[in-house]
């Protein structure tokens, strides 16, 4: 992995939430153009660290977070920056399908609205339905896009979701669990959906399917208990730890 | 759960208690079906008979007089300038009409019962309508003018016990030196002297009981002295003979006087007032209280008044007038006019709920302007924005201590702050408003802040993910789906101080006031009433005639509530739909 090639660069980074330790140290590289996926028991810490790339844990009262963040080489564990801003580069996708209880072209709409990414309401349609395609979700509800997004399936609505990510043209997305609530089928479509976004977004998901992360992810990390254990190529993770605890981990020992 | 008990013994154990469980849940089913009903119950039954008493209050018997609008009384300068006709003598005009329908009555006593039939406040309202048209001067006019709240009552059946009796038999009135004889010749009037006769004699055995009675207190006495209670024993068994005797007088005639049921006889178009029959109930006397057209008639009424005219406050010549007026078509009945037209005023007849109407919708207009944006505002500070701090934390339990602070205390507050130090018009709904909407803000303030965080969390991550700021997440997605919560609560907020009476009453808008505030920017600052304090004042009332009204404006506020919650339902739908 070589620096350049790295869009978001992590250095000591420790989370507190109150008193409590939530996460210790941890420094890690995230490539651009690739699928990173975490990994590990819960309560591991991944999903902590995963907002701490878009600073959503501002919103919890009483988290710190301490340490170096870097995407394309600027800092964003600043408090002087406006965290608006870095949501916009960096969009989230979260483990429960959570539109917004509007209308599917509204949802996806909402993003580029209040960002003003588009001149027009022509140039707004276009943002929109090029965001559906890309989620895959434009030839089911091409010609229904006022219905309320509420109304769609779990899968549907949980790809409306990515779609509104993709609409406001973020650099990375992170995936927070993203296929838990939704049944094989489903999961399958995000999957393959996911791995068509790689090409063009840095992409971290955190699951707790070690199939998942073999399946979409071309580097792994795995946390344990606030540590990042390990991190590396997929293949390797999944074949080759180096650490004992990343293999009683894969093997399904315990977690 | 031990090995050794078998599956069987588990699925009995199992079974015993499902019954206990079916049992204990048709228990809760019955008991909250129960809640409801009676809840139900004594909704219909209070609606029911606040209803009901307001019935009479919905009609009002009108008097259509026709009156000579003669130019010397009215115009007394005689150019039928404004001025001139301020100066006309209307009070005039209303007794010659009166005088004009019964021509008979002569005597000033009479006279003044006469014009009692209708309130003296009708004299400004037929000069208005004459300043309103000078071109009535000079001509007849016919005036509509309420009949008086006793008299109105009377006809409707509410004010008297009476039972009327149409006679089928020949009666000839026949004059008799200064009073008039009426001659029944198959003894009409027999039924009548039964009756009189049986309540003399009630009477009397009622006066034996008390004088009974303290007879046994003599017996029992002892050595103390007695002789008070023997002078009354005495005086009663006394009044108990002379009853008696009364009732039993065997030859002559039966006298009837104003302490037994007042007896009135109509026929012809006229009235006779009763005082004394035959004991053959062949033959009565009296005096004619209204002439009638002829000195005989082949059917006739027998009105019997129970309660006697030295115990009420109308007299049996009014009773008579009313009657004979509602029978030539001058006394009609129609809807109340004034009940919607009028504000308050001393005379029920003429009083009115618009006034308390207006005074209540441009209050609640003002404590809605005020405290609806507050209180939301407030909230979402509070929600939102704030620091965790012991600031905020006071802030808070404050809030919720003035949620339970008594309503009189806001009163208070606003007589101290809002009359005496900022000099606000005392009893204007601006005032009345403000102090309202200090009584509301609590409310809508905890209301707003629960439909807030009743908010899924997920909602708001999903628009801070996407670069939402907090504010925009607020507005856009936060407080639209906290709106239903919202209006539901500001709604009961606002229509628990609409039905406020304690507050008001320390800042003046427990006064009399006779005018209507415009429903303007102007009204908010003219002196006004409230509906519940109008229906506070008029149950207060001395006149029988207010307590339907009372019963009138409690429906009035009824409804106004009513619409006004539907008007939230209404809305909340068109919110939740949009979603």
């Amino acid at each position: 992995m070589s620096e350049t090639n790295s869009k978001v660069e992590v250095r000591d980074v420790d989370v507190f939430y109150g008193d409590k330790q939530a996460l210790n140290s941890v420094s890690i590289d995230i490539p651009k153009n690739s699928v990173t996926a975490f990994i590990g028991p819960s309560g591991c810490g991944k999903s902590t660290f995963l907002r701490c790339l878009n600073r959503m844990n501002d919103t919890i009262e009483g988290a710190r977070v301490e340490g170096s963040i870097k995407i394309d080489g600027e800092e964003i564990n600043d408090k002087h920056l406006d965290p608006v801003i870095l949501r916009a580069r960096v969009g989230m996708v979260f483990q429960k399908p959570n539109p917004f209880p509007k209308s599917i072209y509204d949802n996806v709409a909402y993003g580029p609205r209040i960002h003003g990414l588009a001149q027009s309401s022509d140039e707004l349609d276009d943002i929109v339905e090029q965001s559906l395609r890309k989620a895959g979700l434009w030839e089911e509800v091409s010609d229904r896009l006022s219905h309320p997004g509420t109304s769609l399936s779990g899968g549907q609505q949980q790809r409306l979701v990515i779609a509104r990510a993709i609409a406001v043209n973020p650099e990375v997305i992170l995936m927070d669990e993203p296929c838990s609530a939704l049944d094989p089928i489903a999961t399958a479509r995000i999957e393959g959906l996911i791995d068509e976004l790689r090409e063009n977004y840095c992409i971290v998901i955190v699951t707790h399917s070690m199939q998942q992360a073999a399946r979409v992810s071309q580097q792994t990390a795995f946390f344990h208990l606030g540590d990042l254990v390990e991190h590396g190529p997929t293949e390797t993770i999944f074949t080759n730890p180096r650490e004992q605890k990343t293999q009683d981990y894969i093997m399904g020992r315990f977690g | 759960m031990t090995e050794s008990v078998s599956k069987p013994a588990i699925k009995a154990a199992v079974e015993a208690r499902l019954a206990k469980r079916y049992r204990s849940e048709a228990r809760f089913r019955s008991l909250g079906l129960a809640a409801i009903f009676s809840a139900v119950a004594i909704l219909v039954i209070l609606l029911g008979s606040i209803g009901m008493q307001s019935l009479p209050a919905y009609t009002a018997n009108e008097i259509f007089l026709e009156v000579d609008l003669d130019r010397d009384l009215v115009d007394p300068q005689g150019d039928g300038s404004e001025v001139s006709l301020r100066e006309g003598s209307y009070a005039r005009v209303l007794q010659n009409a009166m005088r004009e329908q019964f021509p008979e009555v002569r005597a000033r006593r009479d006279l003044r019962q006469l014009f009692q039939l209708y309130t003296a406040l009708n004299a400004p309202r037929l000069m208005d309508e004459v300043i309103e048209d000078p071109s009535l001067v000079g001509t007849r006019y016919r005036f509509r003018m309420p009949l008086s709240d006793d008299m109105d009552l009377y006809l409707k059946g509410e004010l008297l016990d009476q039972s009327e009796t149409r006679m089928n038999t020949a009666l000839r009135a026949e004059e008799e030196g200064r009073s008039i004889a009426l001659v029944s010749d198959n003894a009409g009037f027999a039924t009548l002297l039964e009756n009189q006769r049986a309540a003399l004699r009630n009477e009397a055995v009622a006066l034996g009981a008390s004088a009974d009675e303290l007879d046994l207190r003599v017996q029992a006495a002892g050595d103390e002295d007695v002789s008070a209670l023997v002078d009354r024993i005495a005086n009663l068994r006394e009044r108990q003979q002379g009853l008696l005797d009364w009732a039993d007088a065997e030859d002559g005639v039966f006298r009837l006087d104003d302490t037994l049921p007042s007896v009135i006889v109509e026929m012809a178009g006229g009235a006779y007032k009763l005082d004394g029959v035959s004991v053959d109930g062949t033959r009565a006397t009296g005096r004619a209280v209204v002439q009638p057209e002829s000195q005989s008639a082949d059917s006739w009424n027998l009105l019997v008044v129970d309660v006697p005219e030295s115990r009420r406050r109308s007299s049996d010549n009014q009773l008579v007038w009313s009657r004979v007026l509602r029978d030539r078509g001058v006394i009609e009945e129609h809807t109340n006019r004034y009940l919607f037209g009028n504000a308050d005023s001393r005379e029920p007849e003429l009083a009115g709920v618009r006034g308390a109407l207006h005074g209540s919708i441009l209050t609640i207009l003002i404590a809605l302007i005020l405290s609806v944006p507050v209180g939301v505002f407030a909230a979402i500070y509070l929600e939102e924005f704030a620091p965790k701090n012991p600031v905020t934390d006071l802030i808070e339990v404050n809030i919720n201590n003035l949620a339970a602070v008594p309503s009189i205390v806001f009163g208070m507050l606003g007589l101290a702050v809002f009359i005496n130090v900022f000099g606000l018009p005392r009893s204007s709904p601006v005032l009345g408003g403000l102090v309202l909407s200090l009584m509301t803000l609590p409310t809508i303030i905890i209301a707003t802040r629960a439909a807030m965080k009743a908010v899924p969390p997920s909602i708001r991550d999903a628009a801070l993910g996407i670069g939402a700021s907090q504010t925009q997440t607020v507005f856009h997605h936060v407080l639209p789906l906290a709106a239903p919560g919202i209006l539901t609560g500001s709604i009961i907020g606002l229509s628990r101080a609409l039905g406020e009476t304690a507050p008001l009453l320390m800042i003046g808008m427990v006064a009399f006031i006779a005018e209507t505030p415009s429903l303007d920017i102007e009204g908010m600052t003219q002196p006004a009433t409230v509906l519940p304090v109008q229906v506070f004042l008029w149950y207060d009332g001395a006149e029988r005639a207010f307590e339907p009204r009372a019963a009138a404006a409690i429906m009035v506020l009824l409804g106004l509530m009513i619409s006004f919650n539907a008007l939230a339902i209404y809305l909340r739908h068109k919110f939740e739909r949009r979603w």
